[in-house]
């Protein structure tokens, strides 16, 4: 053993090699917290972007049109207003000219019948068959004004609009665009509405979880639990993880071959694009699936076994509940990049003009991001807004998916 | 968990086998078009005027696949898994036509439903350039006089032309656009600058096509996918460049961005429709004949179109500029008498 003089602390050189020690330390930790600043900064931009543009698109503007039924002589009575047949009987008797006669003679300074919506009639007959008393008499109903008009209310407008809006005055009012979240695409901004191309999404996504989720679960367990270590399962996990990472366009294409081209399944449908989607999302569970379940302690298995569980008992009462909340963190993430992917489904159909929402999982239907792209490709100004509503939408459709998966995380997480 | 997922998948996929069943059988609910994205916000007009006159109707699905892949899909057969109705904006070439009547659709409607411009636009606050169908050809032909195209600027194309860079953004070779600027603009800079192409087209067309009507690829003509609000977009972010669209789109944004004279005619709708803009194209829907009793509403569908192409009309509203009278008696007839398109009229 050598005699070795202990260190002195306070020589200048040691001062200044603790200073740099502190130095570098501060520095990470400035780094670390500026590198989060910044991608918080990102994300309040594109919120409060998002939302100073689209609140304007969740509202419409409403102009008060009086009209007078019992002049107008619409040949329908009272009780025929009841049920579907009403909307025909309105329709047939020239509900939509009465209405837009009315708007001619009372804004015949402002342009008519040009100043409200195409769809400004079918409030009046909602309001009609809503009180059939008012077909006798004289009335004011509120209905939705036309798109520049609209946008010059919200502040936005060509100058001759927002003369029409000054001579309007407080005959122009605002009010929540409820046919926003009932309807689906239309040709006017005025008429447009998320909840088709959200129901598109919904049954999408439904169909990807129900195929994705078990199969990927199950291949996991599989390939974690059972499956020999040799050259075969090396290739599939080396498929798996080149899958994983496969542009999703590919994808698209594979839908188009396989599940439009072989099996015929119709084109636009939510269930082709669930089936795409699945295949692009499975390997990303897969994936995390068998990192969570190798993250389960084998001491829990040994214990198991020892006690004369069976391997099929040992994987499903410990292995699986325990590696459940990362399996779901990854089908999250999966899911997520699903809900927000365009490329596949322009390749099967989805990328289309539809005006109804769909009514089954082989009805042509649309989803979310593909109708932000259609609305973002409109030339009308109204579609601005609207755009930037539809993104909102799709925003809090993805915060309530990780709402859920945080939820069932929390629900299942066992610490050992 | 698993419990409950495992027979939903099971279920999800007997649906999918049930489907398999009744999508190549015939019978389908709602019209489907695909084609051509000029022509698609017309279309999209008219299915929404249908559904309000036919509202037990399902909604037409209405794709924008471009002219090129739209007639493919089209011509891919017939049957409840193909498309109703092709938007076009050309007209159908012969080589399709065959594809179609080798597939089964022998019986094609072809109604021109109005005009449209290709139109060349540029900033606002650019150089007011002035271009003929010539200096078009010899800043965008992928070999302007059998040479391979070396020219950078517009000045190497025309003296008179400024110094700035060749940038001009246009559409896919998919669009029906991009065929018009070929075809329309291309093929006459190429006749008007080499007398020798006029020769060439008589003895060997597929030659001139390659001279005259293949575009450049090495950067002077910017691919700009089938999103026309993009290009206007990059036209005021770039003053020097030159944007190719759909005239539709020019008078809607006419307050961002100017259009461009081609051989001293400025793309106005006046213009278009005496025939003096020499970028003018028609525009078409294709039906098959055999679908419009199997499809219910197809043939509704059409009259509704031509009861809304006429000047004034939502459509004409939209952008669309109406045919002259002659062609738009022709279509009125063929979508009454639904007399089917003869091949041999095709090119």
């Amino acid at each position: 053993m050598t005699d070795r003089a202990p260190t002195d602390w306070r020589t200048d050189a040691m001062r200044r090699r603790i200073v740099r020690r502190y130095g570098a330390e501060r520095r990470f930790r400035m780094f670390g917290l500026g590198a989060i600043i910044l991608s918080a900064g990102f994300l309040a931009f594109l919120i409060v972007t998002m939302v100073m543009q689209g609140a304007a698109g969740f509202t419409e503007t409403r102009v008060s049109l009086p009209i007078d039924f019992a002049a107008a002589e619409l040949t329908v009575t009272p009780e025929q207003l009841r049920g579907d047949r009403g909307n025909l009987a309105l329709a047939g008797a020239g509900l939509e000219g009465v209405v837009d006669g009315a708007a001619g003679a009372a804004f015949a300074q402002q342009g008519g019948a040009e100043l409200l919506s195409d769809g400004a009639w079918l409030r009046v007959r909602d309001t009609l068959k809503a009180n059939p008393g008012m077909l006798r008499g004289r009335t004011a109903i509120d209905v939705p004004v036309a798109t520049d008009i609209d946008v010059a209310y919200k502040g936005d407008g060509t100058p001759e609009a927002e003369q029409v809006v000054a001579a309007l005055g407080d005959r122009l009012s605002r009010g929540l665009n409820r046919d926003f979240f009932g309807n689906a695409d239309a040709t006017d901004p005025t008429r447009v509405g998320i909840w088709g191309a959200l129901k598109g999404s919904l049954l999408t996504m439904f169909v990807t979880l129900i195929l994705a989720f078990p199969i990927g679960v199950l291949s996991a367990l599989y390939l974690e639990e059972y499956a020999p270590k040799n050259r075969w399962t090396d290739l599939i996990e080396v498929s798996i993880n080149n899958l994983a990472a496969v542009p999703s366009i590919i994808f698209g294409l594979l839908g188009l071959a396989v599940f439009l081209g072989t099996f015929g399944l119709p084109r636009s449908a939510p269930i082709v694009g669930g089936l795409t989607l699945a295949l692009m999302t499975m390997p990303v569970i897969v994936i995390a699936g068998r990192n969570a379940i190798k993250a389960v302690p084998p001491s829990i298995r040994d214990a198991a076994l020892g006690i004369g569980a069976s391997p099929v008992q040992v994987v499903f009462h410990h292995v699986l509940p325990l590696a459940l909340p990362g399996i779901l963190t990854g089908t999250i993430i999966g899911m997520a990049r699903a809900l927000g992917e365009t490329a596949p489904l322009l390749m099967i159909g989805m990328r289309a003009f539809i005006a109804a929402p769909p009514e089954g999982l082989t009805d042509p239907a649309t989803v979310l991001p593909v109708q932000i792209f259609l609305w973002s490709d409109e030339v009308a100004r109204g579609f601005v807004e609207k755009t930037s509503a539809a993104i909102i939408v799709l925003l809090v459709f993805l915060l309530a998916m990780n709402g859920v998966a945080i939820y069932l995380r929390n629900r299942f997480e066992t610490r050992w | 968990m698993i419990r409950a997922a495992l027979p939903l998948a099971l279920l999800a996929l007997t649906t999918a086998c049930q489907d398999q069943a009744s999508g190549g059988a015939g019978a389908r609910a709602q019209i489907t078009t695909v084609g051509s994205s000029t022509v698609y916000p017309f279309t999209t007009i008219v299915a929404e005027q249908f559904l309000a006159n036919n509202p037990d109707a399902r909604p037409p699905v209405i794709e924008s696949t471009g002219t090129g892949a739209g007639m493919r899909l089209f011509c891919a057969g017939i049957g409840a898994a193909h498309p109703d109705i092709v938007n076009a904006s050309r007209r159908m070439k012969r080589s399709e036509f065959d594809d179609c009547v080798k597939h089964g659709a022998t019986e094609i409607l072809e109604v021109q439903v109005g005009i449209d411009g290709v139109a060349f636009a540029e900033a606002k606050n650019g150089p007011n350039m002035a271009l003929t169908p010539a200096d078009l050809y010899s800043a965008l032909a992928a070999t302007p006089g059998g040479k391979k195209n070396k020219a950078r600027t517009w000045r190497d194309v025309n003296p008179a032309l400024p110094n700035t860079p060749i940038q001009v953004y246009g559409p896919p070779s998919t669009s029906g656009t991009r065929d018009a600027l070929a075809e329309l603009i291309l093929a006459r800079g190429c006749e008007d600058s080499d007398p020798s192409a006029k020769a060439l087209k008589a003895s060997d067309e597929d030659a001139f096509k390659a001279r005259c009507q293949r575009v450049r690829e090495d950067g002077a003509y910017i691919d700009a996918g089938e999103n026309d609000n993009l290009i206007v977009q990059k036209l005021t972010a770039n003053p020097n460049a030159i944007g190719v669209f759909g005239y539709s789109y020019l008078e809607e944004n006419a307050g961002a961005v100017d259009g461009v004279p081609i051989a001293d005619v400025a793309p106005s709708t006046a213009t278009i429709v005496d025939g003096s803009y020499p970028g003018a194209r028609p525009l078409y829907i294709y039906v098959k004949k055999s679908h419009l009793d199997a499809v219910p509403g197809l043939r509704l569908f059409i009259r509704q179109y031509a009861k809304l192409w006429g000047a004034g009309g939502p459509l004409a509203r939209r952008g669309l500029i109406p045919a002259p009278a002659d062609v738009q008696a022709r279509s009125a007839q063929v979508v009454q008498s639904e007399t089917p398109l003869d091949g041999n009229l095709l090119k």
